[in-house]
């Protein structure tokens, strides 16, 4: 018996015909030339999100970003006349790696008011120009202006920072397309207290989007989260979303959420009890402009129950935005065709009491010990596919974002291959 | 090293950790004994300690107040365990791990 109304269509898959029903091809997640090619059809030509406008408080901020997967490092800083730009991480006199620490490979962040090469102190602006050379006379018809830092395309959406390494690519603003269009006017700037969480996971990136964009799992996998006879009920109902979107490349899921806060307080752990916040955060919406109403891309199907929205923007960026007034951010960051790194930010409006930054640390908490369930997995998962005993799989109508996400990125390797002739 | 109310919780001082990293590592390496004897004594607390916080700004808590509010979040820390799994780990998480980096100072 559903619960909640499906399209005219009968599914929401079949609502998308060109998704077909068939069972998805999972080589995809296993095989290296695939993900050679996805590197260069997928990471090289879309817009990544690599961060929020706060990291990047003031002029002279910067911090670095590692992206193995298009095979280079960037530096995003913020200029003098407080425009954000993105440069490869890269001195144009002998390439060496310009903005490090200790550890070449690691991330890193500061405020600085030049950049120094650490090699022969070549320096640069804020604005990638070229300002200094070592025994500059030394050189041969050397122009200065003719070796800055080589700038990569970066544009900001709500705060949310992108980068995109192909100087031909249409604006931000039309990638992201009608779903980022319906978020726009979250008070996303409210929201600047943040937790960051960081892992390696054993997999290829789909499967983790995979395992974050569907619910079905939920009541199975994370049942002894829930008291038992909540988890029995739960286990009975399954899971159903309110509502799906998919504007390829990119798709989203509204999900109910009767826990914040839950029509019956038996149902919860004492703690969340005492502390009102749980799983969908904090019970009680912080007092800040612009949660009602909502934009019109949030809780699209108008539903009383409704908990929270997962957006997927295409490759690996997801957006959750919760009832209760807080926004979680996940992304992939592919290392090898089986192995990622995973991060995940929760914001908050920043607490003004020890009594709401509890009820933060319980949310933060409670998402860790659902993560670690869903990271775990994985790998398991990466496992077996690679030995190709079985290839292909069935979704159900709740995977359809999975089966989405699959063929999209299929997509794009194929027209990558096909334009390149 | 507490607010004299809460003289009852000296005894969990070595519970009053800067970061979450250390809480997680704590949780993981104290017996269910220890975790239930900290929860039995700071949960029964939690919502006068909440009450008697409320008169602070969180960025500017005196020392025994900002104390008081580390043993809390170490409280959050172990209600998994005691409340839920009856075990320190996260059962079913296996070797996946996820490190907070960045966490919001008090
Ligand atoms: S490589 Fe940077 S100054 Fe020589
Ligand atoms: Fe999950």
């Amino acid at each position: 018996m559903p619960h909640f109304s499906k399209p005219a269509a009968g599914s929401w898959t079949e609502h998308y015909p060109e998704l077909g029903t068939r069972p998805v091809d999972y080589t995809d997640s296993i095989d290296p030339a695939c993900y050679a090619a996805e590197q260069t059809a997928i990471f090289k030509k879309t817009w990544l999100n690599v961060g929020r406008v706060e990291q990047l408080p003031k002029t002279g901020s910067y911090f670095t970003k590692e992206l193995a997967v298009a095979d280079t490092s960037l530096v995003l800083v913020r200029g003098k006349d407080k425009r954000i730009r993105a440069f490869h991480n890269l001195c144009r006199h002998r390439g060496n790696k310009l903005v490090w620490n200790d550890y070449p490979g690691e991330e890193v962040k500061g405020t600085c008011r030049q950049f120094t090469c650490k090699y022969h102190a070549w320096r640069y602006d804020l604005e990638g120009n070229l300002t200094f050379v070592q025994q500059e006379k030394e050189f041969f018809d050397l122009d200065k202006a003719d070796f800055g830092l080589k700038s990569v395309r970066c544009e900001v959406w709500e705060g949310f920072i992108f980068v995109n390494l192909d100087p031909d690519a249409a604006p931000l603003s039309q990638y992201l397309g009608e779903l980022g269009k319906g978020l726009e006017g979250y008070p996303f700037h409210e929201m600047t207290e943040v937790f960051t969480y960081k892992a390696e996971v054993g997999s290829n990136w789909k499967l983790f989007i995979d395992a974050f964009a569907e619910f079905y799992h939920a009541p199975v996998l994370h049942q002894k989260q829930a008291t038992k006879e909540e988890a029995e009920k739960l286990l009975g109902y399954g899971f159903e979303a309110l509502h799906y979107d998919i504007r390829s490349p990119h798709s989203m899921i509204s999900s109910w959420g009767g826990m914040s806060p839950p029509k019956d307080p038996s149902m919860v752990k004492p703690i969340e009890r005492v502390l009102r916040s749980g799983l969908f955060g904090p019970w009680d919406r912080p007092d800040i402009e612009g949660l009602d109403p909502l934009p019109p891309g949030v809780n699209p199907a108008g539903h009383r129950a409704w908990g929270v929205d997962s957006f997927h923007f295409f490759p690996n960026f997801m957006l959750l935005i919760w009832a209760p007034g807080w926004y979680l951010t996940y992304h992939y960051w592919p290392t090898a065709v089986d192995r990622h790194i995973f991060e995940a930010n929760l914001y908050f409006v920043p607490a003004k009491t020890a009594r709401e930054r509890l009820a933060h640390e319980l949310a933060a908490v409670t998402f860790k010990e659902y993560a670690l369930q869903d990271a775990n997995t994985l790998e398991a998962t990466q496992t077996m596919l690679k030995s190709r005993a079985v290839t292909e799989f069935p979704l159900n109508d709740q995977e359809i974002l999975l089966r989405h996400l699959h063929k999209v990125a299929g997509d794009y390797v194929k027209e990558h291959a096909d334009a390149a002739g | 090293m507490l607010p004299a109310e809460f003289a009852a919780l000296e005894p969990y001082g070595d519970w009053i950790l800067e970061t979450e990293r250390e809480r997680y590592e704590k949780r993981l390496a104290s017996s269910m004994e220890e975790m239930q004897a900290f929860y039995d004594a700071a949960f029964p607390l939690l919502e006068s300690a909440s009450k008697h916080l409320d008169a602070f700004t969180v960025g500017e808590l005196p020392e025994p107040e900002r104390n008081l509010l580390l043993l809390m979040f170490s409280l959050v820390m172990v209600s998994f365990p005691i409340e839920v799994w009856k075990q320190a780990r996260v059962p079913d998480s296996g070797a996946a791990y996820l490190d907070l980096l960045v966490e919001p100072r008090v």
